[in-house]
């Protein structure tokens, strides 16, 4: 199972641009025939298929509805490998914004102050929302996907650092709850 | 008998081919069992025309056992052998167990950190929690089969959503034990969205607020045409209405400064709080009398001011649970459409003002919070017996609780598939080895959130044998974790270079071996008089006629899809189980319908694969047509 067609499954074009209620309603579609629900009175055979195959089309799903995970999908099919714990090079500029994002989130954790935190938060969507559009230049215009690789690696860490910011939030509005 | 009428899933099936199947809510504190009849889901009563059954079991000397109303009577009178709330032990450990000091069981030593579940010394011999739950499963069917006047295809058991592993293992394991086929675990929150969205006609996003006697449960879903799909889920599977009756229960002590109690005044006093509990909820303002065996007296003024204060803390924890699928769902309280509440300790005029708080809206309560479970869960098992039409249906897409991972270096834990994963799902990590020439890996299995393996619930453990000697960190050993849709686990083990294996379908270390099981079975039939073999041969025969029938209506639809030779190869394996279906050999006929199911796979697939190009391309043409 090197590379199952994600997006033949569904029948979309395999882009990084995506109609997402197209890819609700498809994922749907092929649930309601697959999934073991069907088959519960059928026989062995049908229901190891049907588990099979629902497995098969929710992970399809969940790769295909996050940027993040499409983009890394579509870089790995091109034969691009993320590679996320190996190659940790990012940008200089990029590596600047982190420090600074993260000088931030300190400073707000300190002061306990929210408002900076939401701030800290707008402008995190803001970049994710930025690298998104890059990300869909780099592979659907250009089919560069070393480039959209290495965009792909700044969303995650963006990713990473916004629930991290959220967390902050999270404490600060409710102190006395023990976190998983 | 039912089982061999046979149909296309989601086809409908003739109203006299109507299927018996039912819902079974089995709950800590009441079951109940229901059906679909006629199209309307309904609890089916007992004789005396009462729709619960209290989740009591008493054994008594000489191998009877009092189930539900006749067991409650009794349990002040003979705590020791009267289980109740037997749900908060299911694939638990002693040590698991909250309170466990002011329970009046002869709970069985084990040896110190001996993995198992605990056992209870009844005055029948030691009874595990999957044995008392099969006697509360045993009534229900029976039940049933009475009401319906014919034998079960099977049943939808719920299940608290919070339920890890070994707590859906175990229940899973009782209904064997019971007699019933488990059609599928259905999630209790799930189940009441079935009954509610179905009933109401709902479209939108839903919170459904579940506090049972000993679990709570916090589901977050959307319901939009005939799909049902939970987005996130969240609980504590060990926090219920009994909770709320022990604070009562420890206030009372404290203000009437009780001495150390006996069973039987324990037992007593904590009915009384139970009772106090459910008062307070109509009357803000009462007294609670009892008299002990002592010759004590207790009364004391209780209001629900005082309550609600001494059970804030409880309350709060549901709040905690209810933020956090919330936002694991990517939500704000504001964008809830409806909260749902269900389970009898929803009742308390507390919990719902909090609620009402936390959401901004005033929760729903039109469908009895005791009953709407069952509802659902006969809802389910009515579409899941195949008696709903093509169209006439719906789509349940349901998520794992906690999440899944294995131990590595240094007690983390890396986790595999993280909660809140759509069921089924099948995931595979990699691994190396860490020391030259290693030829076996050790596998643990853990579930929960938490980073340390020392804070998760451990599943399972075993051995990958055999790797070839190689450096270390050559070896590339991929596990799969697999959970099907009654979000049970199993996991597998492959090294990829040799190709050699290792399977378990994890039985977690708290669950029951096969070989219990079937010691269980072998004891519970022979108290019937009846014969495990010729039963056993008998579910074979229905299951071997089912197959033989399904695999014809297959050939019929589909037989395009196989070559004249993959064809024929069919009819001799379908000639093979015809010709042992009238026997005795119970082998015989087990081992034609294994090659039956195994090469009929391939054409199954193909099957689905069709299926699924069918379902795209009307798609398609709906699409253009717009």
């Amino acid at each position: 199972m090197s590379h199952p067609d994600h997006f033949a499954l569904f029948a979309l074009p395999a882009r990084f641009a995506l109609d997402e209620a197209a890819l609700d309603e498809a994922y749907k579609a092929v649930q309601s025939r697959v999934h073991p629900d069907r088959f519960a009175s059928g026989t062995a055979a049908e229901r190891r298929v049907a588990m099979q195959w629902a497995a098969r089309a929710n992970e399809a799903y969940r790769t295909l509805k996050s940027p993040r995970a499409r983009a890394a999908y579509l870089c790995e099919c091109a034969g691009v490998p993320i590679q996320a714990e190996s190659n940790t090079a990012m940008p200089a500029g990029f590596l600047m914004q982190q420090m600074e994002w993260r000088e931030l989130l300190d400073d707000a954790r300190r002061a306990r102050d929210t408002d900076g935190l939401v701030a800290l938060e707008t402008s995190m969507s803001r970049a994710r929302d930025r690298l998104i559009g890059d990300i869909a230049g780099a592979i659907d215009q250009r089919a560069d996907h070393i480039a959209a690789a290495g965009l792909v690696r700044q969303l995650m860490f963006i990713e990473k650092f916004g629930d991290e910011v959220r967390m902050a939030a999270d404490v600060l509005a409710h102190p006395r709850e023990a976190r998983a | 008998m039912a089982l061999l009428q046979i149909s296309e899933p989601g086809e409908s099936t003739p109203p006299h081919q109507h299927r018996l199947a039912v819902g079974i809510d089995l709950g800590t504190t009441n079951s109940l069992v229901a059906t679909v009849r006629n199209s309307i889901p309904s609890v089916i009563d007992d004789a005396e025309g009462r729709s619960l059954l209290p989740s009591v079991v008493r054994y008594l000397a000489g191998g009877a056992v009092e189930v539900g109303y006749d067991a409650q009577k009794h349990q002040s009178i003979d705590p020791r052998n009267t289980i109740v709330s037997v749900k908060r032990f299911m694939g638990r450990s002693r040590s698991d167990v909250l309170h466990i000091e002011s329970m009046p069981y002869d709970f069985v030593e084990r040896a110190d950190n001996a993995p198992g579940m605990l056992q209870i010394r009844t005055v029948a011999g030691p009874r595990s929690p999957v044995e008392v739950s099969a006697e509360i499963l045993k009534v229900l069917r029976l039940r049933a089969e009475d009401a319906l006047g014919g034998e079960l295809v099977g049943a939808v058991v719920t299940v608290p959503a919070y339920f890890d592993d070994a707590q859906r293992q175990a229940t899973k394991d009782a209904a064997r034990l019971a007699g019933v086929n488990v059609l599928r675990l259905l999630n209790e929150p799930t189940a009441a969205a079935i009954a509610y969205g179905l009933d109401q006609a709902a479209e939108g996003t839903y919170a459904v607020y579940d506090l049972g006697g000993g679990t709570f449960d916090i589901s977050i879903l959307r319901l939009s045409k005939g799909v049902f799909e939970v987005l996130s889920t969240g609980g504590d599977s060990a926090l219920g209405g009994d909770d709320f009756d022990h604070r009562l229960f420890c206030w009372i002590i404290e203000q009437a400064r009780l001495l150390p109690l006996s069973p039987h005044d324990a037992r007593s006093l904590m009915v009384k709080a139970r009772e106090v509990k459910e008062r307070l909820s109509a009357e803000p303002d009462l007294r609670t009398n009892a008299v002990l065996s002592t010759g004590e007296v207790v009364d004391l003024p209780t209001t629900s001011r005082e309550f609600a204060q001494m059970t804030q803390p409880l309350v709060e924890k549901t709040l905690t649970a209810c933020r956090r699928a919330l936002s694991d769902a990517g939500l704000k309280p504001q964008q809830i459409d409806g909260v749902v509440m269900v389970g009898g300790a929803t009742r308390m005029p507390h919990v719902r003002k909090a609620v009402a708080g936390f959401f901004g809206q005033t929760p729903l309560t039109n469908i009895d919070p005791d009953k709407v479970v069952a509802l659902g869960a006969a809802m389910q098992a009515n579409l899941l017996a195949g008696n709903r039409a093509a169209g006439d249906d719906w789509l349940l897409l349901d998520v794992i609780p906690l999440s899944l991972g294995l131990e590595t270096m240094g007690g983390l834990v890396e986790k595999i598939i993280p909660r809140n994963s759509t069921i089924p799902v099948v995931r595979a990590q990699d691994f190396t080895t860490f020391r030259d020439g290693q030829t076996a890996m050790a596998i643990h299995v853990v579930q929960g959130e938490r980073e340390l393996v020392s804070d998760c619930r451990s599943l399972a453990r075993f051995e990958l044998r055999g790797i070839p000697p190689m450096a270390a960190g050559s070896a590339r050993i991929r596990v799969t974790f697999t959970v099907d849709a009654d979000g049970l686990l199993s996991v597998a083990a492959r090294e990829m270079g040799s190709g050699i294996e290792a399977a378990i379908t994890v039985k977690p270390s708290y669950g029951l071996t096969d070989d219990e099981i079937a010691r269980m079975l072998e004891e519970s039939f022979g108290a019937a008089g009846q014969d495990l073999e010729v039963r056993a041969l008998r579910e074979q025969q229905v299951e071997a006629q089912r197959l033989l029938e399904a695999t014809l209506a297959a050939l019929a639809t589909d037989g395009d899809l196989l070559s004249a030779e993959e064809r024929n190869a069919v009819e001799r394996l379908l000639a093979d189980v015809s010709a042992r279906l009238p026997g005795s050999d119970l082998t015989a006929l087990r081992s034609a319908s294994e090659a039956l199911v195994e090469g009929t796979d391939e054409f199954a697939s193909r099957r689905m694969n069709r299926s699924i190009r069918a379902a795209l391309a009307g798609r398609n043409v709906e699409e253009l047509a717009r």
